[in-house]
């Protein structure tokens, strides 16, 4: 038999389903990856003990033959930034460093509700503000794949650089992610693996700490596109308590997941093509083009003229909301409180943040409470706003020429650690191509389509029309089908 | 406007007055989370997830708070917009879980409107005014510090952390403190009608911040100042005094107003700064990106018009035209929407008993309600919803008098009897023995032995001293222990004095 860690999520249901292996069985050997991957740092809290019971759960409900969820047996990894009941949920900070949630997040309840169980809790950038998991306050995560010939530590991406480390490395099947403007698709691209980010308001945010409200987007971690179809079906879902949650049915994307893309046109944006490009990732997204036209599709030309404007314009919208949406870690009810002696309520607040937020943080809130202030709102905030307006008009124009959009993930393949991390734009320009969906709430996905000559993984990104994460996963699958991509890390960790 | 005026020593002043009331939305649950809102529970047990802005959790709006605000922009007659949106007002404070206040500020629910405060002579207000509304927006209340619980650190509450308020923001039109006083109460009243917000201002359900400035007779408005947080009718009239005077005095000794939040010490009778504009906050307002913008439908807006009672101007109005109350008794019986409920009781009860149309018994049921009723539970320190003499009994003892069973002096005893007993009108006459004595034989065998005791009174009577006429009835009267039918012994008397 088969290590049960190299199995993904649909061969562990199925596996489980048809009694190959017990669900404890599983559970148990991803719980032994996990604790021998330690110098990855993948982790901030692995719980072994959560993962166990939730399996016997699935074990007890098999014996009893009843109907077993769609993640059945699956044990997952969970990015901590998703509050879990009984259990410390961090968001990799500092202020939140001792904060136990009694209450859980929509979308780790839904996955739960499917039979998924939890390995632990996923380490990334603090509050999810970053591209290299160099942030967190637990220490950056190590990406498993090394270039070829090196052992220079390399970032996972980021900020779900822990889920993709974790999948990579083959410490869970899957994990949850959470993108911003990048923060599923990036992560994915650096290690090899597949990510997807719904349509904004297909997962539930309740329960997930807020970065940037109007972004922010929970979605599935995987190795194949089918385990991120599987999964993210049990994450998605109408919820009362979201507002923006969308009260629509969960599509069977599993179900209807076809490779084959005749009579679809596929949009290729002339202005992702940037100048002093890596001839590489230049190079991937040819053969891209050229798997996609192998599916049946037809390549087209398009423009999305306002492109240029979408980092910016997102580096003023996500940090206004984080501003205001990170004002509540303030020492009064919960989490880190700093009280020097003498210390009244200001000082307290100043204290506490101070020593509760990381650098990265504080700059972001810096520049949002700067750009939402009196006299520069109109000039940054309601700028960026009409910005925002013109980049979604820019989709929806093409959607005229073509179904879905093939690009790049990133500008690069990943970068070793600390080589970004004191030049806070060289580090935002890794979202260069990811932000653009984001801002227009579209679904999007990247996918692995090859190596590049140093031996690290590349992926290719998948934008669709708003609701059509059909399209993008069908996309996502005949790439994948064609790339052929079995290359995994070699195992050098421990 | 009003002829109210600060006399300083450079000559009068004008004040111009606005006012931004804040009015608890009268609901189950807070304006954006399940939590219960009663008053007076203990610390933090009315507080979820969401009120405490623990991590991740997101506001949902309640519908009930959004219709209560659309209900009373209808009372005044305001625009309500079918668009609008809650903005984010950021500030750190203890008892602001969420560092900020979900508001709105760019696109309020309620538009412009209006509403009508009476004139009222003696108070100052020659005549009826139209007061401009600007807005009613929707926002939530903060937590509560309490600062006396331990000797160095300050306690938060958070049950009123969420809770509901309209902001009721009205032109500067009022111009003296007795129109400002009448705003407010009339405000408070169509509230209630509304049944939107109970306007219990001891309570905090209302409160105002009040807007003051001066200007000589047909100059630019001047510099105004805020009064925050006022909780009385008394208080915001004090206020608009004392800061209109302070001011005049302040410029007249060659300073100026500075544009500032100030507190009213009532101890003091003085306002006092809190923070000027310089140190004001930068709120940083931006939409909320939590919640989408507010759409009201038709059949919202269909149920909310539907769902509003006769409001007091036009309670009024039909009091008087309808029902021919006099304009004192319509306008006492309609300021108060209990006032109200348990007059229009009363009048079908009445109405019912006597078998009568409304109008023909409206002035009898008005005239006992308000001389007779609401002065004996004055006198026992009852208001009228704890009244121990429904509306049901007291149309049964107006039913009596009607119908000439006893005269209205003895009704007045037998509501004694009532409050005391609880008993019924009906059952009172009969125990106590008060029935009107009609029987003309009876009577006329009364008026004979007071005519025949009194003969120098006769002959004074007849030489022309009309006045005795009153003697006789009331000595009749009072051989008949009050309980003769007067109009008899008026009949009786005129033709035996010729």
């Amino acid at each position: 038999m088969t290590e049960l860690t190299e199995l993904g999520v649909a061969q562990i249901r199925d596996g489980v389903r048809g009694g190959d292996f017990t669900a404890a069985e599983v559970a148990d050997a991803f719980n032994e990856a996990v604790a021998g991957a330690t110098s990855l740092n993948a982790f901030i809290t692995p719980t072994p003990e959560v993962a166990a019971r939730h399996a016997a759960l699935v074990d007890v409900d098999r014996a009893a033959g009843k109907d077993l969820g769609a993640m059945a047996g699956v044990p997952i990894g969970m990015k901590d930034l998703f509050a879990t009941r009984g259990v410390r949920t961090t968001a990799a900070s500092h202020i939140l460093e001792g904060f136990v949630p009694e209450y859980e997040s929509t979308v780790s309840h839904n996955l739960w509700s499917a039979g998924a169980g939890m390995l632990g809790k996923l380490n990334l950038d603090q509050f999810a503000m970053g591209s290299s998991n160099e942030t967190s306050f637990f220490g950056n995560v190590v990406n498993p794949w090394r270039r070829n010939g090196s052992d220079v530590a390399l970032t996972p991406g980021g900020s779900s650089g822990g889920s993709s480390a974790a999948v990579a490395a083959r410490l869970v099947p899957a994990a949850t992610g959470t993108d911003t403007g990048g923060s599923i698709r990036q992560p994915a691209a650096f290690a090899g693996i597949c990510g997807i980010k719904p349509t904004y308001g297909r997962c539930s945010r309740w329960g997930t700490v807020a970065f940037a409200s109007s972004l922010d987007q929970a979605g599935p971690m995987a190795r194949d596109v089918r385990d991120c179809a599987i999964m993210l079906g049990a994450m998605a879902g109408f919820d009362a308590k979201d507002s923006t949650s969308l009260d629509l049915p969960v599509p069977d994307w599993e179900g209807t997941l076809s490779a084959d893309l005749k009579g679809k046109r596929v949009g290729i944006p002339r202005e992702y093509r940037m100048e002093g490009m890596d001839p590489e990732i230049e190079a991937s997204w040819e053969q891209g083009k050229a798997m996609l036209r192998d599916a049946g599709a037809e390549i087209v030309d398009i423009s999305l003229p306002h492109t240029k404007h979408a980092l910016p314009a997102y580096y003023i919208i996500a940090p206004a909301e984080a501003s205001s949406n990170l004002a509540r870690y303030d020492g009064v009810r919960y989490g880190l409180r700093e009280l020097p002696a003498g210390a009244g309520l200001q000082d307290m607040y100043a204290a506490t943040r101070a020593a509760g937020f990381g650098d990265e943080v504080k700059r972001r809130v810096l520049i949002g409470t700067y750009v939402l202030s009196a006299g520069f709102y109109d000039a940054y905030y309601t700028q960026a706003q009409k910005v925002r307006t013109l980049i979604a008009r820019d989709f929806a124009e093409a959607w005229d020429q073509c179904e879905i959009i093939l690009a790049p993930t990133t500008p690069s393949a990943a970068f070793p650690l600390g080589e970004k991390s004191d030049v806070p734009l060289a580090m935002y320009l890794n979202d260069v191509f990811a932000v653009p969906a984001s801002l227009a709430g579209l679904p999007a996905m990247s996918v692995p389509c090859g190596l590049n000559a140093q031996g690290l993984p590349l992926g290719l990104q998948i934008i669709g029309k708003e609701l059509d994460e059909q399209g993008v996963l069908d996309a996502g699958r005949a790439i994948e089908a064609r790339a052929g991509f079995t290359a995994q890390p070699e195992k050098w960790w421990a | 406007m009003s002829n109210y005026r600060i006399q300083g020593e450079t000559g009068e002043w004008e004040v111009v007055i606005g006012l931004e009331v804040h009015a608890q939305v009268t609901s189950q649950a807070k304006l954006f989370s399940s939590a219960a809102t009663q008053f007076g529970a203990e610390p933090n047990t009315q507080v979820s997830l969401v009120d405490a802005a623990m991590p991740g959790m997101l506001p949902v709006v309640n519908r009930e708070c959004i219709r209560q605000a659309v209900r009373t922009g209808m009372a005044i007659d305001a625009q309500i917009n079918r668009w609008s949106r809650f903005d984010r007002k950021n500030y750190f404070y203890a008892d602001l879980p969420q560092g900020y206040q979900i508001s709105q500020l760019y696109h309020p629910l309620v538009g412009e409107g209006a509403l009508t405060i009476d004139a009222d002579e003696k108070a100052g207000i020659p005549e009826a005014r139209r007061i401009g509304i600007e807005r009613i927006h929707v926002e939530q209340d903060a937590g509560k510090l309490m600062h006396d619980q331990h000797p160095t650190m300050s306690y938060v509450d958070l049950n009123r952390s969420g809770v509901a308020l309209m902001e009721i923001v009205s032109r500067p039109d009022l111009t003296s403190p007795a129109e400002a006083g009448a705003y407010v109460r009339k405000l408070r009243s169509i509230l209630r009608y509304v049944g939107s917000c109970d306007g219990n201002m001891e309570e905090g359900s209302m409160r105002a911040d009040v807007n003051v400035s001066v200007r000589k007779p047909g100059e630019e408005l001047g510099t105004r100042t805020e009064t925050k947080n006022v909780n009385s009718v008394r208080f915001v009239m004090a206020v608009i005094e004392s800061e209109a005077r302070r001011q005049v005095d302040l410029i007249e000794d060659g300073g100026a107003v500075v544009q500032e939040t100030r507190l009213y010490d009532p101890d003091r009778n003085e306002t006092r700064s809190m923070r000027s504009k310089e140190d004001a906050h930068d709120y940083r307002y931006f939409p909320d990106p939590d919640l989408l913008p507010l759409e009201l439908d038709d059949g919202f807006l269909a149920e909310c018009r539907n769902s509003l009672p006769e409001l007091p101007d036009a309670k009024r109005a039909r009091y008087e035209g309808e029902l021919g109350l006099s304009a004192y008794n319509a306008n006492a019986l309609t300021a108060e929407v209990e006032t109200a409920r348990w007059f229009e009781e009363l009048l079908g009860e009445t109405a019912a008993a006597q078998g009568k149309p409304e109008k023909d018994v409206a002035k009898q049921a008005a005239n006992w309600l308000m001389s007779e009723l609401l002065g004996a539970l004055n006198k026992i320190g009852a208001s009228l919803d704890a009244s121990p003499v429904s509306p049901k009994a007291g149309a049964e003892l107006l039913a009596l008098v009607g119908e000439g069973t006893i005269s209205g002096s003895i009704a007045k005893q037998v509501l004694e009897f009532m409050l005391e007993t609880g008993d019924g009108a009906t059952a009172i006459v009969e125990r106590e023995g008060l029935k009107q004595e009609s029987d003309t034989g009876a009577i006329e065998a009364e008026i004979d032995k007071v005519l025949e005791a009194n003969p120098d009174k006769v002959e004074q009577y007849r030489g022309g001293k009309d006045k005795l006429f009153g003697f006789f009835v009331g000595q009749v009267m009072k051989a008949m222990q009050g309980k003769a039918n007067p109009q008899v012994i008026n009949e009786l008397l005129k033709q035996k004095l010729g």
